[in-house]
């Protein structure tokens, strides 16, 4: 077991915990640039996939895992922060302007949707949102003349200052811009956590009323994060846009934003762990199961809602047997290495836990 | 001539929406669990009474296999809270709500196993016949549809309300502890609750495919259901019947009245105005907290 | 002038009365203590000064400034901390964490800064930093800094609860029941601590209790309170030898 001996308040504030948790991260960075030299364009496409699942995860993960409240319908802001950036860019706005503007964008929207929404709790939460995603598809119908409704929209190849970046024909450029949306993604995300306004998301999860008692505006905090979740997530949306090469109405349905609730669920709630755990699952598990179905039979079946009804039978297995995901596991095994040979079982055993009525608030 | 006919439609249509929609408030109403696969639970009712009844399956007469499926349902909901639910035992009810929707999922790919994606047809006597007062057409399963959701409705509201299992079943959701303590068997009747669900599912999906045809993919209306539960303030029954005669009700007017594409968003902009106005539904149930 | 002045606070719930024509007022620098047999309207006391409940009638004053006028998330800025009855902590994270949420009134930064952690944040947070390791240090709570609240017996969360309202660096410190579930020597704890709140901290006290044994060593006055309204107030002494109050604790007769 490491031993840090903490002598100054900014050991507590600073990004990595000491020198060993840096030195693996910069491993992982490293590893993470030097990826198109060691893997094939198409398993490259494949970790892109990976990086913009997990943006897009870190955008649901600040709003479930930190706030605490179940959004169903974040494939809404995914199309608005996909649309309004190929919209922009059609109206000759630079991909560099267009791409944060997206962002900014769905999270305004998404804010001015929260302030009703916020008067919803769990449930109720759950079902408007549901109701968002089901709208978001007849409304991109519905603007066909900025949409182009069922036909959809073929996004340009972007521009940086003359560097073109296109997914198909340069796979690493469209992976490195990828890479750098997540940094920085992250970044923040790790930022806020460490400030007042993260451990205020945390407080109006866990108990509202002591939240408002030391000062924390209810529903001003879960606009915030209501605002910031959709912005992180609309930028996911505009690269999954690039990453698609074709979108219409049908691209960011209900279906989706359930797997990306799912996802994180699976990767593990309230972490940033979770978010890329999560996407790892989502993004490589038609790949197994095509291996897995072909080595079954010969012939090239195609089973629907194969990946669905599997991807759904993981989760149930993880909500009941490791609430935590796969980071609440990863914490499990790594504590289990650094106390060897003193780990006992019932260290981690769960608190016995007693559900009361949510009808009083 | 169109007003009532319109209303006649919708109306039995909201009776199936309002059977799921009694689904999920039972659940709701004992165990503080939203059930989102409940629509699910209404195909799976549906698929086996019409394996157990259709000719080319396994052709016993209907009114042999539909309190035969009813009854299977019951024992797989029992066994569906006992084998998975009743390990969450305590957590939030945002781990149940994400766990029941990846359950209907799991359900919709097992029903598309079994019995294929093509919508079949139940070979049911109630789809037969018709009655007609005046201009208005009303089909024999209509009428069931109505009589049957109104019947059920009432005898669940009077099982919640007159007896002593109904009583335990709310207090067991309102503290489970305290519920506890006083001597009430929570799991065993949060158990029941959920093969009461079941069967009142199986009740919907042999109404609902005597209709029309089902398909995995019928679970989905459980959505709409949901529209309706919400709409009638989620832990009231009758108002869960009220919700879906609304949701039912819109429809077949706004796709009349509204121009194609808008028509389809009316019940969800209803179910978002509820919401907005009145965040608890039309019967709420919600209090504030005690500090 | 009082630092918190409660007059003719009156409350009804449906047809119940739980805090009839109510009026006291709190001296800056003392502890006073609200006693009272089980749903006499204490807790609703506090919950009314949180702002938590409307009354139905009553003007309630702190340093001179209105408190109706404000929304319960105002409450806090103006140095009014408190604890709850049953324990409202955040469950899921640490004690350190929880400590540093009872600093949040003094944010000063707008989300763009933090999510860049601008340097003003990182001396904001150094400074809330400080602050919490000073209730760490007060309340003895270092072994349980990295702790996550919900693994935490019953007795260090009390404290946990008490240590999050200090941090906020309150003027006037609410505690509902603060010994209630504690063992003797936690409660003696309790007693000390109380004690150099008001000393060491020149932090006035408004706490509810039942416990006559430390409400009579601690405080400076008391107020009884039965169905909501004022029984008797004055020294501990005072209280407890009041025919009323008697009469109220042990039934009719005994007196």
């Amino acid at each position: 077991m490491r031993i840090q001996f903490k002598t100054s308040y900014n050991d507590d504030i600073r990004l990595f915990e000491d020198g060993w948790s840096l030195s693996v991260y910069s491993v992982l960075l490293f590893v993470a640039i030097a990826l198109p030299f060691i893997i094939n364009d198409f398993y490259l496409g494949e970790m892109t996939n990976v990086l913009i699942w997990a943006i897009a995860g870190l955008g649901l993960m600040l709003l479930t895992g930190q706030t605490g409240q179940a959004s169903l319908g974040h494939a809404a802001f995914l199309a608005l922060g996909c649309y309004s950036n190929v919209i922009l860019i059609e109206q000759g706005v630079p991909f560099i302007l267009a791409f944060p503007l997206a962002g900014i964008i769905t999270g305004i929207i998404g804010t001015l949707i929260a302030f009703p929404a916020l008067r919803l709790h769990g449930v109720y939460l759950a079902i408007a949102t549901i109701a968002l995603s089901i709208l978001a598809d007849d409304i991109i119908v519905l603007l066909e003349p900025w949409t182009g409704g069922v036909s959809g929209k073929f996004p340009v190849p972007i521009d940086i200052f003359g560097f073109e970046i296109e997914r198909w024909t340069m796979p690493t450029r469209f992976y490195y811009l990828v890479l750098v949306v997540t940094l920085i993604t992250t970044l923040f995300y790790r930022n806020l956590l460490r400030s007042p306004l993260g451990r205020a998301f945390a407080a109006v999860r866990d108990s509202e009323v002591s939240a408002m008692a030391m000062g924390v505006h209810i529903a001003r905090t879960k606009a915030t994060s209501f605002g910031i979740s959709c912005g992180i997530t609309g930028l996911a949306g505009a690269l999954m846009g690039y990453y698609a090469g074709a979108f219409n109405n049908e691209t960011f349905s209900l279906v989706i934003s359930i797997q990306l609730l799912m996802m994180i669920v699976i990767g593990g709630l309230g972490s940033i762990h979770g978010a890329f755990f999560g996407a790892f699952v989502i993004a490589f598990l038609p790949q197994a199961l095509s291996i897995l179905t072909k080595s079954i039979s010969s012939d090239n079946v195609t089973i629907p809602g194969l990946e669905s009804g599997v991807f759904a039978a993981i989760l149930v297995l993880f909500i009941l047997f490791e609430p935590m995901g796969i980071y609440g596991r990863w914490l499990k095994i790594r504590t289990w290495f650094e106390l060897f040979p003193f780990a006992r079982k019932d260290m981690f055993r769960r608190q016995k836990s007693y559900l009361k009525t949510e009808r009083l608030r | 001539m169109v007003i009532p006919q319109l209303l006649v439609s919708g109306l039995a249509n909201g009776c199936v929406y309002g059977l799921i929609a009694l689904g999920f408030v039972l659940i709701y109403k004992a165990t503080e669990a939203v059930n989102f696969a409940q629509g699910d639970f209404m195909m799976i009712g549906a698929f086996i009474t019409l394996g157990l009844t259709n000719a080319e399956y396994m052709g016993l007469p209907f009114w042999l296999s539909a309190p035969l499926a009813i009854g299977i349902m019951a024992v797989l909901g029992y066994l569906l809270d006992y084998l998975i639910l009743r390990h969450l035992f305590g957590q939030s009810q945002t781990a149940v709500v994400i766990l029941t929707i990846a359950l209907g999922f799991v359900l919709r790919f097992v029903a598309g196993f079994i019995w294929g994606h093509i919508p079949q047809s139940l070979e049911s006597p109630l789809s037969v016949g018709e009655v007609r007062l005046g201009d208005v057409v009303l089909g024999m399963a209509d009428i069931a549809i109505i009589g049957m959701t109104l019947l059920l409705t009432l005898l669940l509201y009077l099982f919640f309300q007159r007896t002593k299992l109904g009583l335990a079943m709310q207090a067991a959701s309102q503290n489970q502890m305290a519920a506890y303590y006083m001597g009430i068997p929570v799991r065993r009747v949060q158990g029941m609750v959920w093969g009461l669900a079941g069967a009142v599912a199986a009740v919907a999906g042999i109404l609902y495919a005597s209709k029309g045809a089902v398909d995995p993919n019928a679970g989905l209306l459980g959505i709409k259901a949901f529209a309706a539960a919400v709409i009638g303030g989620f832990g009231s029954l009758p108002g869960a019947l009220v919700g879906g005669l609304i949701v039912g009700v819109i429809e077949p007017f706004a796709s009349y009245y509204m121009p194609a594409g808008y028509s389809q968003i009316a019940p969800y902009a209803v179910l978002l105005f509820v919401l907005i106005f009145m965040p608890h539904g039309l019967f709420s149930q919600v209090r504030t907290k005690k500090v | 002038m009082s630092l918190l002045e409660i007059n003719n606070a009156t409350l009804k719930f449906g047809g119940v009365v739980a805090v009839n024509d109510l009026s006291f007022a709190v001296e800056e620098g003392e502890v006073y203590a609200i006693v009272g047999p089980n749903g006499a309207g204490k807790s609703t006391v506090f919950n009314l000064i949180s702002r938590f409940y409307d009354p139905f009638a009553g003007s309630f004053r702190f340093d001179g400034k209105d408190l109706l006028k404000r929304k319960p998330d105002q409450i806090a800025d103006l140095g009014i901390a408190r604890t709850f009855q049953n324990i409202e902590l955040f469950d899921h994270a640490t004690v350190l964490q929880n400590l540093l949420i009872g600093r949040h009134r003094h944010r000063r930064s707008n989300f763009v800064q933090e999510m860049l952690f601008a340097p003003k944040v990182r001396r904001a947070e150094l400074v809330n930093r400080a602050a919490v390791e000073q209730v760490i240090d007060f309340l003895d709570l270092q072994p349980y800094r990295n702790k996550m609240i919900a693994g935490l017996p019953y007795g260090v969360r009390k404290v946990v609860e008490l240590g999050r309202a200090l941090a906020s660096g309150p003027k006037l410190l609410l505690l509902d029941e603060p010994a209630s579930g504690l063992s003797v020597e936690e409660t003696q704890d309790m007693r000390w601590w109380i004690d150099d709140i008001r000393k060491q901290m020149g932090i006035t006290v408004l706490m509810v209790e039942h416990d006559m044994g430390l409400v009579s060593s601690v405080s400076d006055r008391v107020l009884a309170l039965a169905d909501g309204a004022k029984l008797a107030e004055g020294t501990p002494a005072e209280v407890q030898s009041n025919p009323a109050v008697i009469e109220a604790y042990l039934g009719a007769g005994a007196a």
